[in-house]
């Protein structure tokens, strides 16, 4: 454990970047099968529980379920450790600072990661927790039928305007986490390029805009169009 | 021109210190803003007062020595130059301008708007040199070397030192002198030999000296006044990189 805060700058930054690829990648997956929440074809229901049971029931995403906690973990920690050396840093502060010509959401990376993090402790709550039987399912008007039927526990929960609106605004904070994190992880690594680094760049303000949005449908459709 | 300076007083590196507010009049807007400084330090004597320690010395934008954090912007709000190359036409008349010295706990304040930038050297005496002697100018030629490298050795090269990158850095950190000075002997023949070594004792050394983290956020190329570039940061991480996974665990 010592050892892991005792890692240089850098490769605490390597971590973070690789933790942080790990965990985009894990997001797309993750709406993916989100959508399918949505009427987009006709059979979504049945598609959407047949990729719960695959998610959960598959050895292979079982292991991966393991890096993934881990991935979050070292992230956050990482994020956290990083975040009070930086503080550090700068024991008396300027009268007038941030005056320079910077990426804007960089500034408020632990602010939208706490938020983020607020946001993943109910998501896990709701859904993961639920899942393990270690909580109740979200009650509402669709019948649970068991602790893996994520799609009633869904519309329980989205049939609350509130909850719905919380999540739609926690999501955009998620993008705004997003938008800096993309480009950040490949700076990190060293991956910096004048022929890549503007479409890398480009890529991760898309990145940060489809995903959130998609996340936001679902959402959307429970308060306007169920 | 009239100016309502707001400047950091502090007497010795243990002393609280504080701003206070002073009044110049009559300043040319061709006037350099140490010209300005020196104004008023010989109003202040004239006055029986203290004068207002800064640190400076070529006034011509290569020593790297003037730093000051001028209207929340290191070296001020021109961008590409120091503070000595900065004109007070750069400042609107009557108006209030604000003068800290560097903030970080890697550069304590000794005296008003100077700080004590020695960690800048102990980085480099962790590695910033080539062991052996290279050869003079002609002996340069025997070793050729690709224009693009040249180049890129140079405009890295082009870093002075001020530690604007680290005031700029809402984290202190010091990533953009580290990487300028390891990119600049990394892409040339002569540097490549101690390469790995290098990066690992700049980086290790700048770790121990208090400067902050990286977190991407590029205010140090914004304020750099050489324009020094950040893909020199992504190149060091590369660099580190390498080098960590292939050194031999113990070093001859």
């Amino acid at each position: 454990m010592s050892k892991l805060l005792h890692y240089s700058s850098l490769t605490k930054k390597y971590i973070m970047a690789i933790a942080g690829f790990f965990l985009m990648i894990f997001l797309v997956v993750h709406l993916g099968i989100n959508l399918f929440i949505l009427p987009i074809a006709e059979n979504h229901i049945e598609i959407f529980r047949e990729a719960v049971h695959f998610m959960t029931s598959n050895p292979l995403v079982k292991v991966m379920e393991i890096f993934l906690f881990a991935a979050f973990i070292i992230h956050i920690l990482y994020g956290v450790i990083l975040q009070l050396q930086n503080w550090m840093a700068r024991p008396t502060r300027y009268k007038i600072e941030g005056w320079s010509h910077t990426s804007y959401f960089s500034k408020f990376m632990i602010h939208t990661a706490v938020i983020v993090f607020i946001f993943l402790v109910i998501h896990i709550m709701n859904f993961y927790l639920v899942k393990e039987g270690i909580t109740k399912a979200p009650q509402g008007p669709a019948m649970v039928a068991d602790n893996h039927d994520f799609y009633n526990m869904a519309i329980n929960l989205f049939s609350n305007t509130t909850y719905s609106v919380l999540y739609i605004l926690l999501i955009i904070v998620l993008g705004f986490h997003l938008n800096h994190a993309f480009q950040s992880a490949f700076q990190s690594m060293g991956w910096n390029h004048s022929r890549y680094t503007p479409f890398i760049k480009l890529l991760g303000t898309i990145y940060s805009i489809v995903i959130p949005l998609g996340f936001i449908l679902i959402p959307l459709y429970f308060i306007f169009l169920y | 021109m009239n100016f309502t300076l707001k400047i950091w007083r502090q007497e010795n590196p243990n002393a609280k210190g504080g701003f206070e507010t002073y009044q110049l009049s009559d300043i040319s807007a061709d006037a350099s803003f140490l010209e300005m400084l020196d104004i008023l330090n010989e109003q202040l004597v004239m006055e029986g007062k203290v004068p207002v320690a800064f640190d400076h010395d070529c006034r011509e934008g290569i020593c790297g020595t003037c730093s000051l954090y001028i209207n929340g912007r290191p070296h001020g709000p021109d961008s590409g130059i120091t503070v000595c190359q900065m004109h007070m036409r750069n400042f609107k008349d009557g108006s209030t301008i604000t003068i800290e010295p560097w903030r970080a706990r890697a550069f304590p304040v000794i005296k008003d708007l100077m700080v004590d930038r020695q960690a800048f050297e102990k980085i480099i005496m962790a590695g910033g040199y080539i062991s052996v002697n290279t050869g003079n100018a002609i002996d340069a030629n025997s070793i050729p070397i690709p224009k693009q490298a040249a180049e890129t050795a140079m405009d890295a090269a082009a870093c002075i030192g001020c530690g604007a990158c680290v005031a700029a850095c809402k984290n202190a950190s010091a990533m953009l002198f580290v990487s300028a000075k390891v990119s600049q002997f990394a892409v040339l023949p002569q540097g490549k030999i101690e390469a790995k070594r290098r990066v690992k004792n700049m980086v290790s050394r700048m770790d121990e000296l208090g400067f902050g983290n990286c977190t991407n956020t590029y205010a140090c190329e914004a304020e750099c006044p050489k324009n020094i570039s950040v893909s020199h940061i992504a190149r060091m991480n590369r660099e580190f990189f390498i080098s960590k996974v292939t050194s031999p665990k113990k070093e001859v």
